[in-house]
């Protein structure tokens, strides 16, 4: 797909903040039909209302019905596509093409986006959080430190897509080889690695409390279990697998 | 915990299920935090800390990937976090018993939010014409209809939940036979099986995370043993 050459376009601060607001909700009517392709329409509807003819022009309501189609992508990426899109349609770039663009960017920011933060980003984070609790941190700092480790890179990633996706149009794939969105999922997962090999070991103490007498037992039973749902990869879903295990115990503790 | 008591639970359980999908997704309704939130509701922050952390193992193993089913663990760890903060503190049987009904709750939880998915697309097929037109009330409408919904769903699955596990979870923890020590040590031996396996499938195929992961192991160990 070739892109035309663009020229400097910048979104009023006011379009901006509504589009980057609006991305929090893009799967508010997630659904199994349009998947994110009505949450497009409604992030990119602030930028639309610039073409010409306004809020009551044909280009308007052809280019909203455009975006309300089918649509995939992780949600901390949408912001991309919608910066993109947005731009394109500004840009006056042929419906067609507009289309084209939009299936081709599904898939990427779906792939990028589950790696960087499904798998890497969350689990690290969670693991940081589980090692605050598990050296005794109180209940307000293990949530505080989460929610803003968390966050600085939700927020971040959600506004970067936003402006990225705008100026750059249809070059935006462009962006998508930035060398932390290649990379990064690789160190933030060895770190997380690290991190989880400390954390699960303090949390599980934490849990249990001053009462030690069982910890072999414990560390015995955790790790053949472990090996034994890591063999088994994708097969089994061990919270399903320990809600059977608990129905049984709550069942055996019950009427023994 | 009569009926009233538990639309406060209920509300945070809205507000946090919505938090897992559709709005704004900050993570605030991962267990570690949706729990202990739920604790201080109840007035035992610590309590729903340490339901949140037992979740939280739990849920390391579930990636929210594109279209997967999983389960809800937002709404889910509102009614283990309440349950457990409500209960006497160090009953036996207490953290397994609320968390066999998290889990159960994290399920019914996951079906209900197919359900709804399912309702945003009937709406979507509905609307088709009107979407497609470049209405821009069908795509507002649409949208506020999944978000609400979604709100909806979360309290109904919170309240329900409440309603039928706070009295099943007292009366189970009233007849609780096996030594606290043993029951709370089968809950973390399970969690921590779970959760070792999880991070293994994550990040094994990752060059030298196995290598960090068993070293980590080490210093964390290491530090258990000092403290």
């Amino acid at each position: 797909m070739t892109a035309p050459a663009q020229v400097e376009r910048r979104l009023p601060l006011g379009t901006w903040i509504r589009m980057y607001l609006r991305l929090f909700a893009v799967q508010g009517s997630w659904n199994y039909e349009t998947m994110i392709g009505n949450g497009i329409a409604f992030c990119t509807e602030p930028a639309l209302r610039m073409l010409p003819g306004g809020l009551d022009g044909p280009k308007y309501s052809e280019a909203l019905g455009r975006h309300a189609k089918y649509f995939n992508a992780h949600p901390y990426f949408a912001g991309v596509a919608v910066g993109a899109l947005a731009r394109a349609e500004l840009d006056g770039v042929p419906a067609p093409l507009v289309e084209r663009f939009r299936t081709a960017l599904g898939g990427p920011l779906g792939s990028v986006g589950d790696r960087l933060v499904w798998a890497s980003w969350l689990p690290l984070c969670s693991l940081i959080a589980l090692g605050a609790f598990g050296l005794g941190g109180r209940p307000v700092q293990v949530i505080a430190i989460f929610l803003v480790i968390y966050n600085i890179g939700h927020f971040a990633l959600r506004a970067w897509g936003l402006h990225v996706g705008f100026q750059r149009g249809l070059r935006v794939a462009e962006a998508l080889a930035h060398p932390v969105l290649r990379k990064g999922p690789q160190v933030v997962g060895t770190l997380a690695a690290l991190i989880a090999g400390v954390s699960i070991p303090l949390a599980a103490t934490e849990v249990i409390g001053g009462e030690r007498n069982l910890s072999a037992l414990i560390v015995l039973v955790s790790v053949i279990g472990g090996v034994v749902f890591a063999r088994l990869g994708g097969r089994v879903e061990g919270w399903r697998i320990s809600l059977i295990v608990l129905a049984l115990f709550v069942l055996f503790s019950v009427i023994r | 915990m009569i009926i009233l008591d538990l639309l406060p639970v209920a509300l945070l359980g809205a507000v946090l299920g919505m938090d897992v999908v559709t709005f704004p997704q900050a993570m605030i309704s991962r267990p570690i935090v949706a729990a202990t939130l739920a604790g201080a509701f109840i007035g035992n922050a610590p309590a729903g800390l340490i339901m949140g952390a037992v979740l939280e193992l739990l849920a390391l193993e579930m990636l929210p990937f594109g279209a997967s089913r999983y389960p809800e663990w937002g709404s889910a760890s509102v009614v283990g976090g309440a349950l457990y903060a409500s209960q006497p503190t160090n009953a036996a049987g207490a953290l397994a018993a609320s968390l066999f009904a998290a889990l159960v709750t994290a399920l019914l939880s996951g079906k209900s939010m197919v359900w709804l998915r399912r309702l945003n697309a009937s709406f979507a097929t509905r609307e088709r014409d009107e979407l497609q037109s470049g209405s821009r009330s069908a795509v507002t409408g649409l949208q506020l209809f999944g978000l609400s919904g979604d709100l909806l769903r979360g309290f109904l699955v919170t309240y329900v939940a409440m309603l039928v596990f706070h009295p099943l979870i007292t009366a189970i923890v009233a007849t609780w036979a096996t030594d606290a020590r043993y029951s709370r040590a089968a809950v973390v031996a399970i969690v921590a099986a779970v959760s070792l396996g999880a991070v293994w499938k994550i990040f094994h195929s990752i060059p030298r995370a196995r290598l960090l992961f068993v070293a980590g192991l080490a210093v964390g160990a290491a530090v258990v043993a000092m403290r």
